[in-house]
């Protein structure tokens, strides 16, 4: 069996591209269809300044319906240190934050696995080549251990809650007590419709019983969704509660509840992250599979699945930090103090922390395009362009990480004439980011576009013409993502945030109409040969695997700052955290927990993949 | 001739330190004369780690460039010819890590480095002028009256030279009489990425309560900021503040 694979490969990871695209659009379609259903249930969602007038109207005189209301609900507790149970041995809140994170690192893989699953194995059956099917097999094979990892950290982590912060819990229960029930019953369902999916699918692979084995695979992916929105409707409750008042009375309307301010910008966020998340363990898996395989043929097919994952993984990449985008904005429109909190002040170098790792992020899926040029004869047309990608990310990368507040010696911050740098503060805020992410995700579309031509000689009568074509779009784009940037400067903070919507419009129209030319240019083009599949470097699965482990870290820092910046809140500003523990700890300090945590997964992880490649060996008869 | 691989990293990585170190402060130094805007130590390591990787990165793209730059690193290494060579870098690289290490620990009489927090985050309300203001809803109650911009304007400006511009300077740019006094220096209102990010509500909150009404978060602060509800009225405040954003050519932030 060969593994030489031919470019049309190429062709069919874009349309998986698209599918998965298109699949995206669910979530905020989703969101979309909400905000007019929830005007017919008449619910209102209330911003933190919207609250506080509210608040004022609930003191000026309450109305006798909502004083039944709060004989019926009690309003949140005021805890005091005595209320949180002690165990020896065990401190509640760093327990707790490790179990925690550790069933989030698996919750979000189990969940985006199926997603890309699905679109694979729609794939493979839309272009009759198995080998689509037996990746997509595989892949799910390797989420079925952590799928019961994930149950079983789920249910650590509730008994711990339980057992830490009852009250807290009691209080959580009596408004989305009904839901935890639903929780629980998708969970059911999402296990029912995995282990058909999983164990059905050679009993299911061929004819009109594929069509019932992709159902499955849809309705574990909507039940698995649905269990993602419901819990994160527990996590932004907490963050921004609604469907309370002020003393956390509960309205009785458990859809205000879920639905607060921040919950769709969560969604959309989370399920954009886990499907990045998902590829990227997965193409560590192939990474993993490629470096112990014995034969030139292992070794092409891990490469080939490697390439597809980081192809997922970098594809949900590119749009992730929009989505981040949005959700800080929601926060910020919820409350001033909060998104200060976040961006501006004790959390702000977690987020130098975080632009750190996605600019490694952005390096390292470069560095494995760049390294899979090797595998394709032609590509020397194009490796001459790679210096050129390599100095504009990095100086994107160095100004997406340029923090606005610097470290200074006090020498240093007299030569400088204050602690506002003249050239590097600028640089520390959002237009100056945006034009740098911007323009990083360009120039990484760009080395895709030159590794997926690498192995074609452009055949149509317009191809100069095309290429032309093809220079002026990248070069305008950039261009005017360059202007708008340094037009963000010169407007009111306001207008400044909606500057990124057309630099974001300017980046996709960039992506999507370049995309459109080369497939036009390409078409019935020449090959310069097969892609050699199996001819990487080593080092080359070591940035697949540094993808997953950042991902992991960042997943991590950027969980703990969501939830951190509740600060001493366990409901922000109506329960109160009375425990010893409630205190922001520092930088250093949530980074080692962080870091433990994705030490944890990772070994967890590894021992995933070893049982994987342990169940497919049958010992010899004796 | 051609460079090999190993002296092309080392040029470039000189190069991106010259960049960071020289010509960077040469451009800042241009655009604000008097000034040597150099790249602080902590941000300069950061930068250049991630030169380096990319470098490398670039370096080790191709097999056979990867090989090229390992080659004399791996002759250096095993090569009996460069024994001489081996035995000095062998004793150089302890050396340079002693000598790094004895840098980073040694007594120092400098002022120790702090991580500053240069955005302070306001709490939800305010207690001033014995009244409790919301921060999140509080608007200048001034700029409705829109007919009299101008004189609030101009009567900000006569309570900025009267209190604040000892030290937040007669052009607004943090360098007052008395600036160089203190650590941290006052916030200079120029620019786009001081006053221009913040909301009305936000400064009147500063500027009432001053340094000791900062937050316990991201303390110490050593902000030498009066508290400015004992020297001037609720109006004034109001008026200072439309003054400032009106001189420096900002409008408060509305999100």
């Amino acid at each position: 069996m060969s593994f030489f694979y031919k470019g049309k490969d190429i062709k069919r990871q874009v349309l998986a591209i698209t599918l998965i695209f298109s699949l995206m659009l669910i979530v905020p379609l989703f969101a979309s269809v909400i905000a007019p259903v929830s005007k017919i249930f008449n619910t209102e969602v209330a911003s933190a300044s919207e609250k506080a007038e509210k608040k004022e109207a609930v003191e000026a005189g309450a109305s006798k319906k909502e004083e039944g209301k709060k004989a019926e609900y009690p309003p949140a507790p005021k805890l005091k240190e005595k209320d949180y149970p002690k165990i020896k041995g065990y401190n509640s809140r760093i327990s707790v934050w490790i179990v925690a994170q550790i069933h989030l690192f698996f919750a979000a893989f189990v969940l985006a696995v199926p997603i890309f699953v699905l679109v694979i194995e729609g794939v493979g059956m839309m272009t009759k080549d198995e080998r689509y099917d037996h990746m997509a097999h595989e892949f799910i094979k390797v989420s079925m251990t952590a799928f019961s990892l994930t149950a079983t950290s789920g249910g650590i982590l509730v008994f711990m809650l339980v057992a830490f912060y009852p009250d807290f819990m009691k209080y959580l229960a009596g408004i989305f007590g009904s839901v935890m029930i639903i929780y629980a019953i998708l969970f059911l369902a999402e296990s029912f419709f995995l282990y058909i999916y999983y164990y059905g699918w050679d009993n299911m692979r061929y004819g009109s019983r594929k069509w019932v084995h992709l159902t499955l695979g849809l309705m574990l992916n909507v039940s698995g969704m649905t269990i993602m929105v419901l819990g994160n409707s527990f996590a932004t409750f907490m963050m921004a509660p609604s469907g309370v008042d002020a003393a956390g009375v509960f309205t009785g309307n458990v859809w205000e509840a879920i639905r607060g301010p921040l919950w769709n910008a969560v969604n959309l966020h989370r399920f954009i992250a886990n499907i990045a998340y998902g590829g990227s363990v997965v193409g560590a898996y192939a990474a993993y599979k490629f470096l112990s395989a014995k034969t030139k043929e292992e070794r092409g097919h891990y490469d080939w699945v490697g390439y597809t994952a980081n192809i997922i993984a970098i594809s949900a990449l590119l749009p992730l930090p929009f989505a981040g985008y949005w959700l800080t904005a929601e926060i910020y429109a919820y409350s001033q103090t909060m998104g200060i909190t976040l961006m501006g002040g004790a959390f702000a170098w977690l987020f130098i922390t975080q632009a750190v790792l996605i600019g490694a992020l952005f390096l390292s899926a470069n560095y494995y395009l760049w390294c899979g040029m090797e595998r394709i004869k032609g590509s020397e047309r194009y490796t001459k362009y790679i210096k050129y990608i390599a100095i504009v990310i990095v100086a994107c990368f160095l100004v997406w990480f340029t923090p606005h507040t610097l470290i200074m010696t006090p020498k240093e911050m007299k030569a400088i004439g204050g602690t506002h740098h003249s050239l590097l503060g600028p640089l520390g805020l959002m237009p100056a980011k945006n034009t740098a992410v911007n323009i990083m995700i360009l120039f990484t579309f760009l080395s895709f576009t030159l590794y997926k031509r690498s192995s074609k000689i452009a055949t149509a009568a317009w191809a100069k013409q095309g290429v032309a074509a093809e220079i002026a779009i990248f070069a305008v784009g950039i261009l005017n993502i360059i202007i708008l940037g340094i037009y963000s400067y010169m407007v009111p903070s306001n207008i400044k945030v909606g500057m990124s919507v057309p630099q974001v419009f300017t980046t996709l129209s960039v992506i999507i109409a370049i995309s459109i030319i080369e497939s036009r240019l390409f078409k019935n083009s020449k090959s310069t040969g097969d892609i050699e599949w199996g001819k990487m470097p080593a080092r080359s699965q070591y940035a697949l695997i540094l993808l997953a482990v950042s991902f992991t870290w960042l997943m991590g820092l950027m969980g703990y700052v969501r939830s951190a910046i509740r600060q001493h809140w366990h409901v922000n500003s109506i329960m109160r955290d009375s425990s010893p523990d409630a205190f922001t700890p520092t930088i250093g300090y949530a980074a080692n927990v962080v870091s433990v945590s994705t030490i944890l997964f990772m070994l967890l992880v590894i021992f995933v993949f070893w049982l994987a490649q342990f169940a497919a060996k049958k010992q010899a008869e004796h | 001739m051609k460079m090999s691989k190993l002296s092309l990293f080392a040029l470039l990585t000189i190069g991106a330190y010259l960049i960071f170190k020289i010509v960077v402060p040469v451009i800042g130094r241009f655009l604000h004369p008097g000034t040597w805007p150099l790249i602080p130590t902590s941000l300069l390591k950061m930068y250049m780690l991630f030169v380096i990787v990319t470098i490398l990165l670039y370096l080790t793209a191709k097999e056979e460039d990867a090989k090229a730059l390992m080659a004399p690193i791996k002759a250096t290494l095993t090569d009996p010819s460069k024994r001489m060579l081996r035995n000095i870098i062998f004793a150089v690289i302890p050396l340079l890590a002693a000598y790094i290490t004895y840098g980073s620990v040694a007594p120092s009489y400098d002022a120790p480095v702090e991580l500053r927090s240069i955005h302070p985050a306001p709490p939800s309300s305010v207690n001033v002028y014995n009244k409790s203001y919301n921060l999140l809803t509080l608007k200048n109650p001034l700029r409705d009256d829109a007919a009299n911009f101008a004189k609030y304007v101009k009567e900000g400006g006569e309570v900025y030279f009267k209190q604040c511009f000892y030290c937040h300077g007669d052009k607004l740019d943090g360098k007052g009489h008395f600036y160089q006094g203190f650590n941290p220096q006052p916030l200079p209102f120029m620019g786009t990425d001081t006053i221009a990010q913040l909301s009305e509500s936000f400064v009147f909150w500063r500027v009432a309560t001053g340094g000791p009404g900062l937050p316990k978060e991201g303390a110490p602060w050593l902000s030498a900021m009066p508290i400015w509800e004992h020297f001037i009225s609720e109006e004034e405040i109001w008026k200072v503040s439309m003054f400032i954003y009106d001189y420096s050519g900002n409008k408060p932030r509305t999100f």
